[in-house]
């Protein structure tokens, strides 16, 4: 699902992808995988100049001079070899100190922290450490668009549940349990959530754990947005009491420190969880790339000031594009987490391939249509706030000519 | 106050209107409050960044430390005030180290710096010595950097 091409390299790859067949020779379990709805989108966005877009899922800062130049440094040194499987020592130590910090958690750094490279690689060792072929899966959706893939691919089935607006995009403890089957082994939770910014309580959480408990489910927890909360601090799945060892926390440095292109996450959980992902990991990765941990290290040392700047400047986005749709009568709640706004657009009587499609092509404003990510969404648009004040402001201009236009 | 203040450092041309969105305040109150802090001198004036090398006109900046004899009792600061009331003087600070002052002169040609300093700063009753230090050339000012804006493409859409 992630998109690993330059932009030019993208445009030819996807012109020629466009009406390939599926050789007889790919895995029918690859076959049966919907093509991505980004994808789609991507195409598009890519055909047209003079774009504004709030499409993008990641932040618009460049990584902050001083991780860059940690990574420089490190490549100085001649730091370019492999490192223990699991990352190195002293970036998982940091990591510990971190969760011992924020969330009372406790992680032995040698045993259950695994560096990954990226937050997608811990997802999917995760689902691959914890699916037996026929395990059901439950996704809450709106959610990020690899969950359900890699659940497949691993042999599992992904079973939906839906979140709604009224409930502002929040998983309730009820909604879990009617899903729960003979089959069902894991749950997974995804807040902050991308792409609704919704985030749970802790209260919510305990009567998720209250649920998790008597089934006796696994939880993969995706907190790599757990920075970026607003008007309250984030609580970690496996701080509620008990939740620790049947959890895989996934988190990375993506979001807090803006290096997307570094790819470096990690998981943390139970010495038996860490050891299945490690097992997986160390055949198909080997480990994470060292001039990242090298960078993270670097981030979690110094990064704080840096990373606070940013999280301010997306408080200020966020309430400036929230409170700007809502004028254009596009009913927004307010996101209290992440950096994308979910606005509905059931007023107009357009889907939301219609509008986002209609948007790009009459006004060039790139958004991702609600669908993409899971049925539920539909009738809402993913509007990423990661972009600058001015863009964000021409944006909400050229949406309002557009709703103008189309009435 | 400081919300708003970070706000406006970056951007002095933003809009009440859009402070307003961004920090959940009415405009009036914006309006009030920025009245307000102009009034107190917090916010001293709104400046715009140049880079006049690019614009085509030449200037001449020098950095010059100066070595002083206070007084009895009026100390560094009457000197100093006297020295920041001349417009070729962009910046006075007092320093710690080897000198005393350092300022920040501005001219049209190294020429008419030079004799800025010898005939208005050098003669000053206290000023004992002074060393200057022509600016060849800016890379960085007032946190912002002249050099070609760094410009990262990120994928225009992206999970």
């Amino acid at each position: 699902m992630e998109i690993s091409c330059s932009r030019k390299s993208g445009q030819s790859a996807c012109q020629c992808r466009r009406d390939l067949m599926p050789d007889k020779f790919v895995a029918e379990i690859v076959r049966n995988i919907p093509p991505s709805g980004i994808r789609k989108f991507f195409d598009l966005v890519l055909e047209m100049e003079g774009v504004i877009s709030l499409g993008v899922g990641e932040p618009d800062f460049v990584t902050p001079w001083h991780i860059r130049e940690a990574c420089i440094y490190s490549l100085e040194k001649g730091f370019t070899s492999y490192t223990s499987n699991f990352g190195l020592l002293e970036l998982r130590e940091l990591i510990s100190k971190n969760y011992k910090k924020d969330y009372k958690v406790d992680y032995d750094p040698q045993h259950q922290i695994l560096v990954t490279t990226g937050v997608s690689e811990a997802a999917d060792l995760a689902f691959r450490a914890l699916i037996d072929p026929g395990d059901e899966v439950i996704v809450p959706e709106p959610c990020y668009v690899s969950y359900k893939p890699s659940i497949s691919l691993a042999g599992g089935v992904p079973v939906p549940v839906r979140t709604h607006m009224e409930n502002e995009f929040r998983i309730t403890a009820q909604q879990i349990e009617k899903s729960i089957t003979k089959k069902t082994k894991a749950l997974v939770l995804s807040y902050p959530n991308n792409p609704t910014g919704a985030v749970l309580r802790k209260k919510d959480l305990v009567e998720v754990a209250d649920v998790v408990n008597e089934y006796d489910l696994a939880v993969i927890s995706d907190e790599v947005y757990c920075k970026l909360t607003y008007g309250g601090l984030h609580t970690c799945f496996s701080s509620i009491p008990g939740m620790k060892e049947k959890t895989i926390i996934l988190n990375g440095f993506s979001k807090s420190h803006a290096m997307t292109g570094l790819r470096i996450g990690f998981a943390a959980g139970s010495e038996e969880l860490i050891g299945a992902m490690t097992k997986i990991h160390q055949y198909a990765m080997l480990c994470a790339p060292i001039t990242a941990q090298m960078g993270a290290i670097e981030a979690l040392k110094n990064g704080n000031g840096e990373m606070d700047k940013m999280i301010r400047e997306y408080d200020r986005r966020r309430r400036l594009i929230v409170d700007g749709l809502n004028k254009l009568g596009l009913d927004c709640f307010e996101p209290k987490g992440a950096f994308y706004a979910f606005p509905s657009i059931k007023s107009t009587g357009m889907t939301s391939e219609e509008f986002a499609g209609g948007l790009l092509k009459e006004e060039k404003v790139a958004v991702v249509p609600g669908n993409v990510f899971g049925e539920c969404g539909e009738g809402h648009l993913r509007c990423s706030y990661a972009t600058s004040r001015e863009q964000l402001v021409e944006a909400l201009g050229r949406i309002e000519s557009y709703l103008d236009k189309s009435q | 106050m400081k919300e708003i203040l970070e706000i406006l450092e970056n951007d002095p041309k933003i809009k009440p209107k859009e402070i307003a969105a961004m920090t959940g305040l009415t405009e009036a109150q914006v309006a009030s409050k920025i009245k307000q802090m102009e009034k107190k001198g917090i916010i001293r004036k709104y400046k715009t960044v140049i880079d006049w090398e690019k614009a085509g006109e030449e200037y001449v900046y020098a950095i010059i430390e100066l070595k002083v004899v206070l007084r009895s009792r009026t100390g560094y600061d009457a000197i100093a005030e006297r020295i920041a009331k001349f417009p070729e003087v962009v910046s006075v600070r007092l320093i710690s180290g080897g000198h005393d002052l350092s300022l920040t002169v501005r001219g049209k040609s190294m020429k008419e710096v030079a004799f800025f300093v010898a005939e208005k700063i050098a003669t000053l009753e206290q000023v004992q010595g002074t060393v200057t230090h022509f600016v060849l050339r800016t890379y960085k000012q007032d946190g912002d950097i002249l050099f070609e804006k760094e410009r990262t493409e990120r994928l225009p859409v992206s999970p």
